[in-house]
């Protein structure tokens, strides 16, 4: 748990202007409320299991396995919930919240469109307004998801200051909260931000390490030995992490983007390359210049493509629960035709880097471990990159 | 004299009909050779009180205006300990309260300690971040008074009254107020002055520690008189910079920036 003022260890807080200060005491106050509510709970879980198709399965990688010849080889289905990636979990209990506090307008940013989707399509379900803010560079990357959210009726706004990605549009979407503040709800779609979303967003993700250990349970009769997931701002590890953490006999990998190389400039390895720093209302690891100026990020993976990552992660690298890693562009499109050739799934570029990991971690495996890699994402909306590559 | 006394003395010996006014530009910009001389140029046609802005790669509370002068200061090479030159050179000249603007990661990353000593020893009055609001850094605040640079918070439309109170317990030198929700530069000044009554009233009746300049969406004298009826006087920043930026390229720049602020001061340059 985040102390009372928002922090994981050093890591966190709430440092925004004034006129979102507010509007976090509300937010937090309702999230508090429904956390223990039955009526809510009972709404927001009915939708998981009725509208995104939970519990989504823990699929054994029987070739994969093979392939490395070590430690079995799970993957827990977060593609196959509805819109295909784990970002409708947290996008339906903040829609949900939204409308408990009675706010009318619907704001989000998006990256690689995932969290733009699911938030536009909660938003087509229940009949809200919705606007995305979304990097112009990413709109032409991901165009796919472009035309869903439209098709889902929200509105784009391509954000072109910056690196037109994903911190530019987090940056544009804060702006616009600060103006509508009275009527507006902004769902973040990351653990970041400040205080309550990094710990708003894991409530709602954590549903993903839940199911992981009944199936755990179920099917191999305990825990598993590694668990890996791909890391940007953070929200798909921290939902597979979490209910883990106290079970130390389970090894927790994070896997960031190391673009071009995490010795260039290009890359997007925030706990690998980065300094701890306030970006967008927490304190946190960043990627930044000596004179304290935000870098630009960079990965082939729109998702990944962030300077900075939730302070719950930057928490537990300090504490070492969690080892961190990072994996290049290359690789992750490795990871890509790996599991693509191996097991009829085509993951997200996100998502393909915890795969590409696999070739670190396999080899210093036992046979009679097995691993829990969290499929974060399906990669349709990623076909126009990867063809570049293939 | 003593820091903290220049923006005491200020509020102390206005008169009674007298609106204090505060310029914000950002350091650099339109470009670091000219801050220092435009900055005299600005006192000589009216300003009370300078707010430097440290320009930051992600200020996420500012309008496009803003945002695009960082960047062509941030492009120009801008950094902290240039600011701290520029404000040592206009001391040198000049007792002209000044107040530097800016986020906190720049900041965070120079060392809290080393920033507030050299912004002291710079000749630097007040700090606002916009950022930081009172009570979620405390280290900040009381960095701010052991070096005598005044903390400068903000209160906004939606703050409650306690809040406010709070407020101006942690804030020295002014209170600044927020005339509407948004970031800087967005709104004009008719839309402004038509809502901004009754807040006014509301933050007097809480902020009575400090006296209190009210900013955001300040383009003309009209707006300036109008907004800050019952306030010590008005901020404008955006305002400014988009005029700096429609006639920089010309080589009476800095002296055509002069006539504009005394229209903004007095009504007529």
């Amino acid at each position: 748990m985040p102390n009372s003022r928002g922090f994981f260890g050093n890591y966190g807080g709430r440092y925004v202007p004034e006129i979102l200060l507010p509007a976090l005491d509300d937010l937090n106050k309702a999230f508090s409320e429904v956390r223990n509510d039955k009526t809510f709970q009972k709404e927001y879980h009915g939708l998981l299991q009725e509208y995104v198709g939970r519990e989504t399965p823990l699929t054994y990688a029987g070739r994969l396995t093979e392939h490395f010849g070590k430690a079995r080889i799970y993957l827990k289905r977060e593609d196959l919930c509805h819109t295909g990636a784990h970002k409708i979990n947290n996008a339906i209990g903040q829609v949900l919240l939204a409308r408990k506090m009675g706010k009318t307008r619907i704001i989000a940013e998006t990256g690689a469109g995932q969290h733009g989707v699911a938030t536009a399509t909660v938003c087509a379900h229940f009949g809200m307004s919705c606007i995305i803010y979304m990097g112009a560079e990413d709109i032409s990357r991901q165009k796919l998801n472009v035309d869903r959210m439209h098709l889902l009726g929200a509105e784009v706004r391509p954000v072109k200051s910056g690196a037109q990605t994903l911190s530019n549009a987090i940056n544009e979407a804060i702006r616009d909260w600060v103006s509508n503040v009275d009527n507006t709800f902004y769902i973040i779609g990351s653990a970041v931000g400040p205080h309550p979303y990094p710990y708003m967003v894991r409530e709602f993700q954590s549903v993903i390490g839940r199911e992981t250990m009944d199936q755990s349970l179920r099917q191999e009769g305990r825990l598993p030995d590694h668990v890996l997931a791909c890391v940007g701002g953070g929200s798909n590890a921290i939902g597979i992490f979490y209910p883990m953490l106290d079970h130390q006999n389970v090894m927790l990998y994070g896997i960031e983007a190391a673009g071009e190389g995490v010795k260039t400039p290009r890359h997007a390895a925030t706990l690998t390359g980065g300094l701890p720093g306030i970006l967008h209302g927490s304190l946190s690891y960043l990627l930044q210049t000596q004179q304290g100026q935000i870098a630009e990020a960079h990965s082939v993976s729109a998702g990944l493509d962030y300077p900075g990552v939730g302070p719950e992660h930057s928490f537990l690298c300090d504490s070492g629960r969690v080892t961190y890693a990072s994996v290049t562009d290359e690789e992750a499109i490795e990871g890509v035709r790996l599991l693509s050739s191996k097991e009829g799934i085509i993951p997200a570029l996100e998502t393909a880097h915890a795969i590409a990991y696999l070739k670190v971690l396999m080899p210093t495996t036992e046979t009679s471990e097995f691993v829990v890699i969290n499929c974060s994402g399906r990669g349709d909306k990623d076909m126009e990159t990867i063809s570049k590559f293939i | 004299m003593k820091k903290l006394g220049r923006l005491k003395k200020l509020f102390e010996n206005r008169g009674s009909e007298q609106k204090i006014m505060s310029l914000f530009i950002t350091a650099g910009y339109p470009d670091p050779g000219s801050t220092v001389e435009l900055i005299r140029e600005l006192e000589s046609s009216g300003a009370d009180i300078i707010e430097l802005g440290m320009p930051f790669s992600d200020p996420l509370a500012d309008g496009p205006t803003i945002q695009h002068a960082s960047k062509i200061a941030l492009e120009k090479g801008v950094h902290l300990d240039i600011i701290f030159d520029m404000v040592s050179e206009i001391r040198d000249q000049s007792d002209i309260p000044i107040v530097l603007m800016g986020y906190i990661n720049p900041v965070l990353k120079y060392g809290l300690e080393a920033f507030f000593l050299k912004a002291s020893r710079a000749g630097v009055d007040g700090i606002i971040l916009p950022d930081v609001p009172p009570g979620e850094f405390p280290e900040v605040e009381s960095l701010c008074m052991k070096h005598d640079i005044a903390p400068i918070f903000l209160v906004a439309p939606n703050t409650p009254e306690e809040r406010m109170r709070m407020i101006d317990k942690s804030s020295r030198g002014f209170v600044y107020c927020v005339s509407v929700t948004g970031v800087t530069g967005a709104r004009d000044g008719s839309e402004v002055s038509q809502s901004v009554g009754k807040f006014i009233d509301k933050v007097r009746n809480n902020v009575k520690n400090n006296p209190i300049l009210i900013g955001f969406g300040i383009r003309t004298h009209q707006d300036a008189m109008a907004i800050s009826r019952g306030v010590d006087g008005f901020i404008v920043g955006s305002a400014l910079i988009d005029y700096i930026r429609s006639v920089s390229d010309q080589e009476d720049w800095i002296k055509k920036t002069g006539d504009f602020v005394r229209k903004l001061k007095y009504g007529t340059s």
